[in-house]
């Protein structure tokens, strides 16, 4: 045995083709060991037992660009309840001859999102471009202005408001969660205890009811004849919220910076606001940025939220379309399609906090 | 600036320039904001409230609540009071949650393991799992749920019928127990004694070993103990068999056990949901274990189900249990999204108070109250077991 391997040419044994190539990554990725061989079977099984019915149900039986009465007799899925709804479910009540607005708002913030993808492009210029562009989507969707009908915020809904009550949840919560952060880390007691009880006391209950304590008890804080409309005190719930868990992120960055760094900003004669504003929090927040955007991704799933004091977001749209006789019965379809868009939502944010982690801890290898 | 003033004048600093005196001034300014803020709302309220004839104070709690409520761990009726409508309430958040966590805990851990599995597929498939499940809300998915039994189940007279005694319809989940028997309770009562003894046997086992040396096995005498006790109490009762099987009467099932869709819908959202979390952590603990300590372990001569029970568990917990529990506390908080699908848990019972007694300040604090005191005592245990699993440093 030996004697062969030593007469022949190394370099002209082939690798056995059960080792290599497909073959050889289904022994290894699959079948190693007799457990793995059974588990990789019964998998085979189940998802056969699944995925081709769901498959059938959902493109080849299924109907796509017909009626109500016309579902009823398809054996698949009914996307016709999409095809048939996805102005109502997408733009809710907003006046369907101006529904170019809310899309238009639309736009532009997928485009400055897209942009801002690229962290070469955060420069001041891309923060004068997020307030324009705020500032136009909020015209747009308001409207009084150039000659623009003005719409009720009350006739908002669909996804504009969903991304409405994201956007500017996360941008105000944002600094908020910072500035709480700072406070828990002070040395001033009675603004530390502030800060904790805050913090401790809106992430021990349900943001669900600090969104009652916005729709039943906020109007009564107010003195007569001012009211305040419904979704501001909706972002403001979520605002306060969110600001809470971000603060517990924040505050976890700031106990990593080491006292030297510190020191070393007194050491220069910085006072508190430039010590924080020029060393400790640009390397802080840099540190958290992954846990930060899960906490952004929650806040977007939170959002949801608001269907239970009647916000006509996303998922009041869809399940309004659901109340019509005529859909009635079809919710598996426009539960799916919605939870397209939030999974779109997510999965984008997470994928691009995993691409900025990468980025920023290669980083600091390099220095 | 100010730094040279202090320096060549430290006698006469003025008391803005003063660090000390200065954070007083600040502190004092916030409070006293935050102060007015308060009083200038709550004067508010008071005075909306009386314009509105709304009154105050937790006196409603013994006042009739005049509502049904669907299922309940105590008896309740609609002459029952408010106080007990709530009581109801929270029993059946607690009971959720805890049914939650348990699947939870079982199915994520699963599924954390699949994610690390070597074989391709199963890692894979728990990988989408994981992915698809954190990106779609927790509500979304609670009404994809509770669509699917209300509208893909057929009514209870076609009942599906997968395995003799389980009944599926779209009324819920109908299954057979055992009928009730005086023996039940004791052999729980003997299970609970059993796991008392376990607990001293395990004690005194390990103070033997470290004195003596002398190896008793626990595992073995405790299995025997937790199993053998409430068999034997069994036995003793004369071993009771007699089924309580659900059978079709009129419109809806009798006998057995039924589960109402509400429930399932939010038991399986919720921890559907909360297990592709729950395995994410699982998969980090168990990475944070270096293969260096299974080798080590291995290399002393430990069997591997020592190997697992001294030295890989210990260490993956101090890791896992931090971050598990907040995820725990998460499905409890979540769970109050029963309210949109009609589950009675606190907020939805809390949520019927309001709109009866018109007392929404005294309910939403209810509420805040409630889910406060789950989560403080969540904590105060976190804090312990911190305590006792910190690195010991020599």
């Amino acid at each position: 045995m030996e004697q062969a391997t030593f007469e022949t040419n190394i370099e002209d044994v082939k690798p056995p083709a059960t080792s290599v190539g497909v073959i050889g990554w289904v022994k290894q990725n699959l079948f190693n060991g007799w457990l793995n061989s059974i588990l990789t079977i019964f998998t085979f099984v189940v998802l056969w037992k699944i995925v081709p019915p769901f498959f059938r149900w959902a493109f080849i039986d299924s109907v796509w660009n017909t009626t109500g009465q016309a579902c009823r007799h398809a054996a698949g899925a009914c996307w016709s309840i999409v095809s048939a709804n996805y102005r109502f479910i997408i733009f809710g009540f907003y006046p369907y001859d101006q529904q170019w607005r809310p899309f238009l708002a639309m736009m532009i913030l997928f485009g400055l999102l897209f942009y801002s993808r690229n962290r070469k492009h955060w420069k001041k210029s891309l923060g004068y471009a997020w307030i324009l562009g705020l500032f136009t989507m909020g015209l747009l969707m308001k409207g009084g202005l150039f000659g623009l009908v003005p719409v009720e915020t009350t006739k908002w809904g669909g996804l504009p408001l969903t991304l409405l009550l994201s956007v500017f949840g996360l941008t105000a919560a944002y600094p908020l969660g910072v500035v709480l952060a700072l406070g828990r880390r002070s040395k001033l007691p009675a603004i530390k205890v502030l800060c904790i009880l805050y913090i401790e006391l809106i992430r021990g209950v349900p943001l669900i009811s600090l969104l009652f304590m916005s729709s039943i008890i906020f109007p009564l804080f107010l003195p007569e004849g001012i009211t305040i409309n419904k979704i501001l005190r909706a972002q403001v719930a979520i605002i306060l919220f969110t600001a809470a868990y971000i603060a517990e992120v924040v505050r976890g960055g700031l106990q990593a910076m080491s006292r030297g760094q510190y020191e070393a900003a007194e050491s220069l004669g910085l006072n508190y606001y430039l010590t924080m504003r020029l060393v400790i929090l640009p390397q802080a927040l840099k540190i958290v940025i992954p846990p930060t955007v899960s906490i952004l991704i929650s806040a977007f799933k939170d959002t949801s939220l608001v269907v239970i004091i009647a916000l006509w977001d996303l998922l009041k749209t869809t399940q309004s379309v659901l109340s019509n006789p005529e859909w009635m019965g079809f919710s598996r379809e426009a539960y799916i399609f919605i939870a397209i868009f939030y999974f779109l939502g997510c999965f984008s944010m997470s994928n691009y906090s995993r691409k900025l982690e990468k980025e920023l801890s290669a980083g600091e290898e390099s220095r | 600036m100010a730094i040279s003033n202090q320096i060549s004048v430290p006698e006469k600093v003025p008391f803005w320039l003063d660090p000390k005196k200065r954070a007083i001034i600040y502190q004092i300014a916030v409070m006293a904001m935050i102060g007015l803020l308060g009083y200038y709302l709550v004067s508010n309220t008071i005075f909306n409230l009386k314009k509105q004839h709304i009154a105050t104070g937790f006196s409603f709690l013994h006042k009739e609540s005049s509502f049904e409520i669907g299922e309940s761990l105590i008896s309740y009726s609609a002459a029952s009071s408010y106080g007990r409508a709530l009581l109801v309430g929270a029993l059946n958040t607690l009971k959720v949650s805890f049914i939650g966590i348990i699947f939870t805990i079982i199915l994520g851990t699963i599924i954390g393991v699949a994610r690390l599995s070597s074989n391709w597929l199963v890692s894979k498939l728990a990988a989408i799992y994981i992915e698809v499940m954190q990106d779609i809300p927790v509500l979304l998915q609670l009404f994809f749920w509770y669509a699917i039994f209300y509208e893909g189940l057929p009514p209870p007279r076609q009942a599906l019928c997968p395995i003799k005694g389980l009944f599926l319809c779209n009324r819920g989940v109908a299954f057979t127990v055992p009928a009730p028997h005086p023996a039940y309770k004791y052999m729980l009562l003997a299970l609970l004694g059993a796991g008392v003894l376990v607990f001293f046997i395990r004690r005194w086992a390990k103070r033997r070993q470290e004195k003596t040396g002398e190896f008793f096995p626990v595992f073995k005498v405790s299995t025997a103990l937790v199993l053998g006790m409430p068999f034997a109490v069994w036995l003793a009762f004369g071993a009771p068999t007699k089924m309580d099987v659900p059978r079709l009467v009129g419109f809806n099932f009798k006998g057995g056990m039924t589960l109402s869709p509400e429930f399932i819908a939010l038991l399986l959202g919720l921890v559907l949901y909360t297990a592709a979390f729950v395995a994410e952590v699982v998969r980090a603990g168990i990475q944070s274990v270096g293969k260096g300590q299974r080798e080590a372990a291995m290399s002393i001569g430990l069997r591997p189900p020592l190997v697992l029970n001294l030295v890989i568990l210990p260490q993956a917990l101090r890791v896992i249990i931090p971050p598990l529990t907040s995820q725990m506390l998460n499905l409890t908080k979540n769970s109050s999204l029963a309210v949109a699908i009609g589950f009675p848990d606190f907020v939805s019972v809390a949520n019927t108070t309001i709109n009866q007694t018109g007392q929404a300040v005294e309910g939403v604090a209810l509420i805040m109250a409630v889910y406060l005191i789950f989560s403080l005592s969540t904590s105060a245990f976190m804090n312990w077991y911190n305590k006792k699993v910190k690195l010991v440093e020599r």
